[in-house]
């Protein structure tokens, strides 16, 4: 116990600002989970803002219409695009965490492939529902 | 050989459980809505409120909000635990969550049945 504490207080630290922008490198897996959490951190935050748009959409005939015209705009199409990116990222690498932790997909090089296919089919998606909205 | 103490009342196993189910709801709940939308009419106004007038949608829609409600608070309560180390604002920071996560549940009530 003491040997541990020793070793805590002697544990070379290597985390500045530098090391964690250019010099630390993700695994992709890692990238899948930290996108996770940043796009699940802006789906909180957008609910406000799509609540509105859900709010005037059903308020009115009028209301509706303005919401369309609003969904025009270029700032706005560009946001729903970022919140859309988010849904679909944080769904897909939901799906995937649910997989692993029923014990699918545990070797490396299907972990991997996994990561890989997340991190496309959420730009993919994006693209998709983008071009639907455009 | 490390001896554990085991010890609370597993809440950290609920909340996980519950961020879990829950996501199979949001999951269901959005890929049905997707099909729907895909499917039917273009969307204009009449169809849009047509079918959050129905009641089953919006039950159904209560459901999905219910479970981002309670999904959102394990998520974010999981960053804050992570990130913000000073115990007075995290506590502050979580209860400012907790109440914008009710306003936005009882909003979408609101909407829902106006």
């Amino acid at each position: 116990m003491s040997q541990a504490v020793a070793n805590k207080k002697n544990r070379p630290k290597y985390l500045n600002l530098t090391a964690l922008l250019f010099e630390i490198r993700l695994p992709v897996a890692g990238w899948v989970s930290i996108l996770h959490r940043i796009s699940g951190a802006l789906l909180f935050v957008a609910t406000l803002w799509l609540l509105f748009m859900l709010d005037r959409s059903l308020a009115s005939a009028r209301d509706f219409a303005f919401v369309v015209h609003y969904l025009q705009l270029w700032p706005v199409k560009l946001a729903l695009l970022v919140v859309i990116w988010a849904f679909c990222h944080h769904f897909c690498a939901g799906i995937r965490f649910l997989l692993l932790e029923t014990q699918r997909g545990w070797d490396k090089k299907s972990a991997r492939l996994s990561s890989i296919i997340v991190l496309v089919a959420g730009v993919v998606l994006t693209i998709v529902f983008g071009a639907r909205l455009w | 050989m490390v001896t554990r103490i085991v010890v609370g009342a597993h809440y950290g196993w609920r909340d996980w459980l519950v961020q879990r189910v829950t996501a199979v709801v949001m999951a269901i709940y959005s890929v049905v809505l997707a099909g729907i939308l895909l499917v039917g009419p273009p969307v204009d106004y009449d169809v849009w409120h047509a079918l959050f007038a129905q009641g089953w949608m919006r039950v159904a829609t209560l459901l999905f909000a219910a479970s981002v409600a309670w999904h959102m608070w394990i998520g974010v309560r999981d960053i804050l635990m992570d990130y913000v180390k000073p115990v007075g604002l995290r506590l502050a920071l979580q209860v400012f969550v907790v109440v914008v996560i009710a306003g936005y549940l009882g909003w979408t009530i609101q909407i829902l049945w106006r």
